[in-house]
């Protein structure tokens, strides 16, 4: 077959193709500025793993929300249970950190799954309505359930391990933020690893178009629920991380607020790459110092403001630019049109 | 057991008339509306202010309570809110959820976090014995006041012009709006009616709900379950929806105090998944 | 000849209104068939049927001798029945590249590898080069389908649903809105389709009915109405009757 003078050769195809799985500038830059705060920043490990857990609750509803289009309001639900399971755990003698890194992550990816089948039906309003139900009941549960979670005092009494046996937890937060931060970047290696891989594809294509989706055999729900459980674990684990590095687990870990805190922090950050969680957890915890620090209490009011701003400034369009810029200054991305194919190569 | 039905009644009627003006945003527009709680925050807080601060009677109170929040509601509608009328729910939330946590702060910043206690009138209070089942003279007068209103409304729904307008539009407003009916004005004005209406059962309902500055993001789920399980095609649904909800809450709270508020969400819950388009409304 | 897909006693009722009435039919092995009718005779409820989005009220529908009425959309694509849309169905926020990948590693059940990159399985990039080649698409693979002229997104949807290898393409009016300048390009595209695959083209466009396909079959207020040879069903009058004020090009 003769080809045109525009074709691509294979190999272009192939290195086009997995383009987006190739770590870029600005991403290690990322990860080396999250490592350098560790020794540039001593005396503020505490926010900085506030920071870091906040930043991978943000990635995991960046899984449902940017990769999957679904609006939820109960986020909390997942990111509750990991902490009353981590915290329990290590209440009851199972104090090994990881330990409770999986065991929470399998209590929440359990919960995610159950609710993925009711999740998935009907409009988004059902949906909101359903994952904000889903995180009232686990509230109310564990409201009640005073005699295993402590109620409104809160889990008293989680004592830690030391991680891997080495390092114990220190009142200062450092084996905390590093702790959090190590797994912070591990998941959400395996999270941009999924999300370019060809599920990863076929979730994009399922929020692009879902009944394109369908017409070329991707089964829509099975997708969804395999996705809607992973976020669930990833929020599971976030939970965890700070039932572990703050040994206290309060009901406020399952509140409206910290859901919706969380969906603000993700469209600070901008929705569907990933990095918008954790550089909105950045921005959002380095304003909520700033602010509770002029106003403190009413720092809220300011939160209301930013929101409604930027939904009338349109949300959208300033991530696009964001990401725009970023594609521009390090040369990744697509190629306008008339641009050499090969101009995003190595 | 009879006098809870009652004040499930009296509290079931309060729901709806806070929630209805949320129906007819979710129905109309299809907007998301979260900050609706804050209207009725606004209502009752200008009642507490009048009598608390100015010794206005409590019944004087009741048309500013309806009145300052609907005009807010309107300012509101026509510079913020019909922008976002395109948008997607995730944008509608966002903004809605930023509304309300303004709303809360600034009223704490204002009024303070504490409960606002309202003195009633002393006609208002006590019990008294009607067919020999114990009722209180306040929820007798809640669910009076909200009869009327429920009728009313239903009159203006099926009596009046603007009524089969509002109807027609919330069916289908691109129909409606082939038809030369101007929605954009039905909807602003809905909407302040709607807001005033949330400031009138704020007020009312101060003396039971409890009025602090979280009033919004506490009922926030109660408003839209009415919503959502009732339906937005009619009022009715919604009506049925709000007695069920408050004869259930209230009941619950007393059979099964230890449950809490669990069995109405686990209930929603089951409705919506059962009934995603909510219990009432029409096959389509 | 045999047949691949077949439709028995076909009906699809919405509450009073009989949208598909009793269809029996049959599409050869290898055929060019299309699917003709004036506006609202169920031409699209019958493809709906078809591809799995609505179920027929009674009926049944086999493919290669398969039974494929209560299957899924997706499952009915997975045996080979795919469709193109009369109103593009694009992803819009990814290039052609990306969605001929995802159409390519679906068929091959890659949508469950969540681990390897995009475009690791082996034999993948020469096949989007070949279905690129095709459909004339090289010179946008890499752009975003949105920014895409039409003509080109009505050949990317052909695209997508050939990459599933269907061994039955429905084709739902593939050249509509395609603006003249950009249409032989797409009529060429059509007509050079391999003969294995068995097409069945829903159209207007007499023009290229006639020159496509070699049976038609006509559907009137949702039931059967004739089928024919070109030559038969083009100069029978009853068939005239039934478009009289309808574009049928003489």
């Amino acid at each position: 077959m003769a080809s045109p003078p525009h074709a691509l050769s294979s190999a272009q195809v192939s290195a086009a193709l997995g383009r987006a799985a190739r770590w870029n500038i600005p991403e290690i830059l990322f990860w080396l500025v999250a490592v350098g705060a560790y020794f540039a920043l001593p005396t503020r490990h505490l926010i900085l793993n506030e920071i870091a857990i906040l930043g991978l609750f943000a990635v995991s509803l960046d899984l449902i929300l940017g990769y999957a289009g679904i609006v939820s309001l109960g986020h909390a639900a997942f990111f509750g249970l990991g902490a009353y399971t981590a915290g329990l755990l290590a209440k009851h003698g199972f104090g090994d950190p990881l330990l409770g890194l999986a065991a929470a992550a399998a209590m929440a990816a359990a919960l995610g799954l159950v609710t993925s089948f009711l999740v998935l039906r009907g409009a988004d309003l059902t949906k909101l309505m359903v994952t904000l139900g889903v995180a009232l009941v686990l509230g109310e549960v564990a409201n009640q359930m005073s005699w295993l979670t402590g109620g409104a005092d809160g889990l008293q009494g989680v004592n830690m391990k030391p991680v891997l046996g080495l390092f114990e937890f220190d009142i200062f937060g450092s084996v905390a933020y590093a702790y959090s931060l190590a797994v912070t970047f591990v998941l959400v290696v395996v999270a941009r690893r999924i999300v370019s891989s060809p599920f990863g594809l076929s979730l994009r294509s399922i929020r692009d178009n879902p009944l394109r989706a369908r017409a070329i055999g991707i089964p829509v729900n099975r997708r969804l629920v395999a996705v809607y459980t992973l976020s669930a674990a990833y929020a599971g684990i976030a939970g965890a991380l700070l039932a572990q590095t703050t040994q206290f687990v309060s009901l406020e870990v399952l509140a409206f607020h910290r859901s919706a805190d969380v969906l603000l922090v993700l469209t600070i950050g901008g929705v569907g790459y990933l990095y918008g969680g954790l550089i909105g957890a950045v921005v959002f915890k380095v304003l909520q110092d700033f602010l509770s620090a002029i106003t403190p209490q009413y720092w809220q009011f300011w939160i209301g403001v930013i929101l409604v701003v930027m939904v009338l400034a349109g949300r959208e369009r300033m991530t696009e630019k964001a990401r725009d810029l970023v594609r521009r200054v390090t040369g990744r991305g697509r190629p306008t049109s008339g641009a050499a194919p090969a101009a995003g190569g190595h | 057991m009879l006098t809870i039905l009652f004040d499930g009644i009296a509290y079931g009627m309060l729901l709806f008339v806070l929630a209805c003006g949320l129906a007819v945003t979710l129905g109309l527009m299809n907007f998301v509306n979260l900050a609706h709680g804050a209207f009725a925050m606004a209502g009752g807080y200008v009642m507490a202010v009048m009598v608390n601060r100015l010794g206005v009677p409590f019944l004087l109170t009741l048309p500013f309570a309806f009145a300052v929040p609907a005009l807010i509601g309107l300012v509101l509608e026509r510079t913020l809110y019909q922008r976002l009328y395109t948008r997607n729910h995730l944008d509608q939330v966002l903004f809605s959820i930023g509304l309300v946590f303004m709303a809360v702060a600034s009223v704490d910043y204002v009024m303070g976090s504490q409960e606002q206690l309202v003195q009633l009138p002393s006609w208002l209070k006590g019990r008294t014995e009607v067919l020999g089942i114990q009722v209180g003279i306040y929820r007798s007068f809640i669910i009076a006041v909200c009869s009327v209103l429920v009728i009313v409304l239903q009159l203006i729904l099926t009596r009046t012009r603007f009524g089969s307008r509002l109807r027609a539009a919330v069916d289908d407003p691109r129909v409606a709006r082939g038809l030369g009916i101007n929605v954009s004005l039905i909807f602003a004005t809905t909407f302040a009616f709607g807001s005033g209406l949330a400031g009138l059962g704020g007020a009312l309902g101060a003396e039971i709900l409890g009025l602090d500055p979280t009033f919004p993001l506490k009922f926030m789920i109660y408003f839209l379950i009415v919503v959502t399980v009732g339906g937005t095609t009619s009022i009715t649904g919604p009506f049925v929806a709000s007695l069920l909800l408050g004869v259930a809450d209230v009941a619950g709270k007393y059979y099964v105090p230890s449950a809490g508020a669990f069995v109405i969400y686990t209930l929603m819950i089951v409705i919506l998944v059962l009934r995603p388009q909510g219990l009432f409304a029409r096959p389509r | 000849m045999a047949a691949v897909l077949e439709t028995t006693s076909l009906v699809r009722r919405f509450g009073g209104l009989v949208a598909t009435d009793n269809v029996t039919f049959s599409l050869e092995k290898g055929a060019r068939h299309a699917l003709i009718g004036p506006n609202g005779a169920g031409k699209t409820t019958f493809i709906n049927l078809l591809t799995g989005v609505l179920q027929p009220t009674s009926g049944r529908i086999v493919l290669e001798g398969q039974d494929i009425t209560g299957l899924k959309p997706e499952d009915r694509v997975r045996r080979g029945l795919a469709r193109t849309f009369q109103i593009n169905q694009l992803f819009g926020g990814m290039t052609p590249m990306e969605t001929l990948a995802l159409a390519v590693s679906e068929r091959n059940g890659g949508g469950r590898d969540w681990w390897r990159p995009l475009g690791r399985a082996s034999g993948m990039a020469e096949e989007i080069g070949e279905l690129a080649t095709r459909f004339r698409l090289t010179d946008v693979l890499e752009e975003k389908t949105v920014n895409l002229a039409y003509g080109k997104q009505r050949l990317l949807e052909l695209a997508v649903a050939f990459a599933c290898k269907p061994r039955v393409l429905l084709l739902d009016e593939p050249a509509a809105g395609v603006p003249e300048a950009e249409r032989q390009e797409l009529l060429d595209t059509v007509a050079s389709l391999p003969r294995d695959v068995s097409v069945l083209l829903i159209e207007h466009d007499m023009d290229l009915v006639f020159s496509f396909a070699d049976r038609i079959s006509v559907l009137v207020n949702g039931a059967l109405f004739t089928e024919g040879t070109v030559q038969e069903v083009s100069t029978d009058p009853k068939v005239r009757a039934v478009y009289l004020g309808e574009s049928v090009d003489d």
